[in-house]
């Protein structure tokens, strides 16, 4: 990649106003009673990579669009750099943004896509050429200028949509679901690109998406949201490893969920016993015995032995289902009539085996009952 | 406060067109019950004498009963001819697809009154213009056409898979159409049915164009009447007007339970 | 021109003749027969015996004939004009769904399945000197005499806008509410204000829909029959080709020579046509390349 290519230029990245220092939201927004975002409140800092994740209908997107200008905000403000921008339409905000199809004008050729944008700015048609040449060149799509969007391949118009959206030295980029209508091995490398370009011209970044992988890979931070409410902001370290309820160790990859009741915390351990087995895990000064709780554990961190085993919070199970995934396997155990366990292995194990199954301390995590 | 503007005066458009069509019709239907009306914004005395007059001195048992057999065969031809054609059309490949979606497009895009002068010449050396079968062999010019690119997208909405599970369980083609492809078309039978139903009841230059003494379908007597202006006394054909409004509008209503709106009229892509 | 790569597998058999057999024999002996029929005919004159253009001689050497497609001309292109501009306004402002828009849109296709007829019955009495659009007009002062409205070119204008603009509207609805919304707002979060977002973006898009509704509302309004006869003046200033071609036909019954009027009609159409496709072309480009929405 050709990137550093463009940092030289950082002195016009202002555009118009100012760059990006901060944006602070607080939005909320319904539908007649029907609430899609519930006062959504975030700090964003210069240079940052936000991510919304969750599931389809979480109010991401609605979100997105509100910080874009697309939609107004039921209640709430948008501050940039500490003055409010949210009564601005979407053409005065000079963010950027990349559509989930990426909506390339179909009337247009690839220069024409890509030079739009400065068209509408007093700039002559030199300078429009040369900022336009430049930055299909950081795309690797020169040569492509004169094709039009229905010609390319999806991962050129994605691209395109990103090029197009990057000529005009937004402060602030939008991206939309921007990879979900590629292939597997291509939203892999997009994912690399975008992260690099990202860095590279030093973008302040807010993406939305609903897969994890995508979230964990790009992020400064994930901002996980459910039915419009957020679930849990931070790192993709703390997101991943100390979801904070079991929406987000549901989303995060958490598999094995145990209702319990804590029967006695000491030392920072608390035990819980429920669903006929006995767990656990390290908990916070703020656990207390005698109350409902759910343990989580990933199938990858289960530690499962040939033989039998017989220790207090060790239980046996038989092999259910083994599912072949190449490196590893995951199988389901059954320890009991109400429970069935997933875990991951690379060891060789067969429907019908007895094996013994161990959950360390470490890796289960304690969260509030729903 | 520009766009507040840019959308009042869009709805001001649309109150205004509803308040004159609106007025176009209740018009029509004060007047048929006016004793008598000049001027004045409303009659001043109501009756209902002449819906009893128009049934009488317009022959309309005859006239009715003339066009409710002309549309139910023109239904029921249209559809027969339509449907086979439909599901060819919507499955297959082949050469000259094109050249005959083209033709089949023709007569809904080309005006009645330009293909009808040629055409009533036609039927009228072979004898049929100014009967009932000349009516109909005219009106089911574009109603085949109408039916066919109804039925078309509803073939495409069922999965081919469906037929092919079905002959894969041992159906024969006649089985596959009577079991699997009929009850699922049921939907667009009726859509295309109740589309070529309104077009025929409200068609006017082929009836017109065909249709003789006795083969006059209610609209051409509607404009004889009005057209022999003076003779008949206007509220009588209004009465008339009402009786074929009441009709259509009621199939309309029908129409509407199984059709959008928007799919009263065709779509812009070919 | 994918279609033309797939037909080297054609999928024609016994079945699918059979089915087509009767659509494709109606259309062809019920539309292309009587078309070419008629063509044949209007070179044969009733008067004169073999081939002659003297029915076309006829029509364009007498004023009270030849006069009806400049008639024609002035009642369509007009209409076409206004209507288009409306519709597309209308629809335009429409295209992300409006208040009732179900009950609007019903009320839109009403004239449309009345009928011609009908409506012309209820726009003489409504928009009449005695009837209620010029009351309201005058009680509310706004004007001093009744405006003429019927039996003229206005109201021949009338029943065709009446008639043309609902249709134009849901074509053209259906066409740009079918354009991706993500166009748009992508070309205002690049800094595309409103007026510039149609200008560049939507305009081109819809061009197409727009020459061919053009078209479909030129067309028809061209053939304008009932509604001259019954809101104009048929004997004068809206007497119009189909008209002449009636009376030829109906109240001479010279076959011929309506066969020739009705070729005119038909070729002028078909001139209309081709300059709408020529237009189009220029228009938009990309538009031809198979690059248009979808």
């Amino acid at each position: 990649m050709t990137l550093l290519l463009l940092t030289q230029k950082r002195d016009d990245m202002n555009g118009p106003g100012e760059t990006l220092d901060s944006l602070k939201l607080g939005i909320t927004k319904r539908y007649g009673n029907k609430t899609v975002l519930d006062n959504l409140e975030l700090d964003i800092r210069k240079g940052e990579f936000v991510t919304f994740l969750g599931p389809s209908g979480c109010g991401k997107s609605t979100a997105l669009s509100i910080v874009a200008g697309l939609i107004a905000a039921t209640e709430g403000e948008i501050r940039l750099n500490g003055a409010r921008v949210d009564h601005l339409p979407p053409e005065k905000r000079a963010f950027g943004m990349v559509f989930q199809n990426y909506a390339l004008f179909p009337h247009m050729t690839v220069f024409d896509n890509v030079s739009f944008g400065l068209t509408l700015k007093p700039l002559s048609k030199d300078e429009i050429k040369k900022r336009t040449d430049a930055m299909l060149k950081l795309v690797q799509l020169t040569g492509y200028e004169e094709r039009y969007p229905g010609q390319l391949s999806g991962g050129q118009q994605q691209r395109v949509a990103i090029a197009r959206a990057l000529v005009l030295h937004p402060r602030l980029m939008l991206f939309d679901e921007p990879l979900s209508n590629l292939d597997a091995k291509l939203r892999v490398e997009m994912r690399a690109e975008i992260k690099q370009i990202h860095a590279a011209l030093g973008l302040t970044s807010i993406y939305v998406t609903h897969d994890q992988a995508e979230a964990l890979s790009l992020s400064d931070r994930i901002v996980v949201l459910r039915n419009g409410v957020l679930m849990q902001s931070g790192t993709p370290q703390e997101i991943h490893d100390r979801p904070k309820n079991v929406f987000v160790a549901d989303f995060m990859g958490f598999r094995n969920f145990f209702k319990v009741r804590i029967a006695s915390v000491s030392d920072g351990i608390a035990e819980g016993v429920g669903d006929g087995i006995r767990i656990r895990a390290r908990a916070g000064a703020d656990v207390r015995a005698d109350t409902d709780m759910v343990m989580a554990i990933r199938p990858d961190d289960i530690h499962a032995g040939r033989e039998v085993v017989s220790g207090a919070e060790d239980v046996n199970g038989r092999v259910e289902v083994v599912e072949y995934l190449g490196r590893e396997q995951e199988a389901a155990i059954r320890i009991n009539e109400h429970t069935r366990v997933w875990l991951r292995t690379a060891e060789a194990i067969r429907t019908a085996d007895t094996i013994g199954l161990q959950f360390p301390v470490d890796k289960v995590v304690l969260l509030p009952a729903e | 406060m520009r766009t507040r503007m840019w959308k009042l005066s869009l709805y001001l458009f649309i109150v205004g067109f509803i308040l004159n069509m609106l007025g176009i019709v209740s018009h029509v239907v004060v007047s048929s019950f006016a004793k008598r009306w000049f001027g004045g914004l409303l009659p001043p005395a109501y009756t209902t004498d002449w819906f009893a007059y128009a049934w009488k001195n317009f022959d309309l048992g005859q006239v009715l009963s003339i066009t409710l057999l002309i549309v139910v065969v023109v239904v029921v031809l249209a559809l027969a001819i339509g449907f086979p054609a439909a599901y060819i059309l919507a499955r297959r490949n082949f050469r000259f697809k094109s050249v005959i979606l083209l033709l089949y497009f023709l007569p809904l895009v080309i005006p009645q009154m330009t293909y009808g002068i040629p055409l009533a010449t036609t039927l009228y050396r072979y004898g049929v213009g100014g009967s009932v079968v000349g009516v109909i062999l005219a009106v089911l010019v574009p109603m085949v056409p109408l039916a066919v690119f109804v039925l078309m997208p509803f073939f495409e909405q069922i999965s081919v898979n469906l037929e092919w599970s079905g002959s894969m369980l041992g159906a024969s083609r006649a089985q596959i159409f009577r079991r699997i492809l009929f009850p699922l078309m049921v939907p667009g039978i009726l859509t295309a049915g109740v589309l070529v139903l309104v077009n025929t009841i409200s068609n006017f230059e082929l009836a017109f164009l065909l249709g003789g003494g006795g083969s006059q379908t209610l609209v051409v007597a509607l404009f004889y009447n009005m057209f022999a202006g003076g003779v008949r006394p206007v509220y009588s054909i209004d009465a008339m007007a009402v009786i074929y409004m009441v009709m259509v509008m009621t199939l309309l209503l029908i129409a509407l339970r199984f059709v959008r709106p928007t799919q009263m009229v065709f779509k812009l892509d070919k | 021109m994918r279609a033309v790569a797939n037909d080297e597998k054609s999928e024609f058999d016994g079945l699918a003749f059979l089915c087509l057999l009767p659509s494709l024999l109606y259309v062809l002996c019920m539309f292309v027969y009587p078309f070419l029929y008629g063509v044949y005919l209007s070179l044969q004159p009733q008067k004169v015996d073999g081939f002659s253009f003297a029915n076309y001689l006829a029509f364009f050497s007498d004023p009270y004939q030849y006069g009806t497609i400049w008639i024609t001309f002035s009642l369509a292109i007009p209409t076409t004009v206004v209507v288009l501009l409306l519709a597309l306004w209308l629809a335009y402002g429409m295209r992300r769904g409006i208040f009732m828009e179900r009950t609007v849109t019903t009320i839109l296709i009403m004239p449309i399945s009345l009928g011609v007829i009908l409506l012309s019955e209820g726009i003489l009495g409504f928009y009449g000197s005695q009837g209620w659009f010029n009351q309201v007009l005058l009680a509310l002062g706004l004007i001093k005499e009744p405006f003429i409205l019927t039996h003229n070119y206005a109201g021949v204008m009338l029943a065709l806008f009446m008639q043309q603009f609902p249709f134009c509207f849901l074509m053209l609805l259906g066409y740009i509410s079918g354009i991706d919304p993500s166009l748009e707002r992508s070309a205002r979060m690049l800094g595309a204000t409103p007026s510039i977002v149609f200008r560049r973006v939507m305009l081109p898009l819809i061009a197409p829909g727009l020459a061919i509704a053009f078209a479909l509302v030129f067309v028809m309004s061209f053939a304008v029959f009932p509604s001259a006869i019954m809101l104009g003046q048929p004997a004068g200033t809206t007497r119009t080709i189909s008209i002449a071609a009636y009376q030829k036909a109906f109240e001479q019954y010279d076959m011929s020579a309506a066969s020739a009027i009705a070729v005119v009609m038909g070729l002028c159409q078909l001139a209309a046509l081709l300059v709408i496709i020529l237009f189009r072309r220029r228009l938009s480009p990309a538009a031809t390349m198979g690059v248009g929405k979808r």
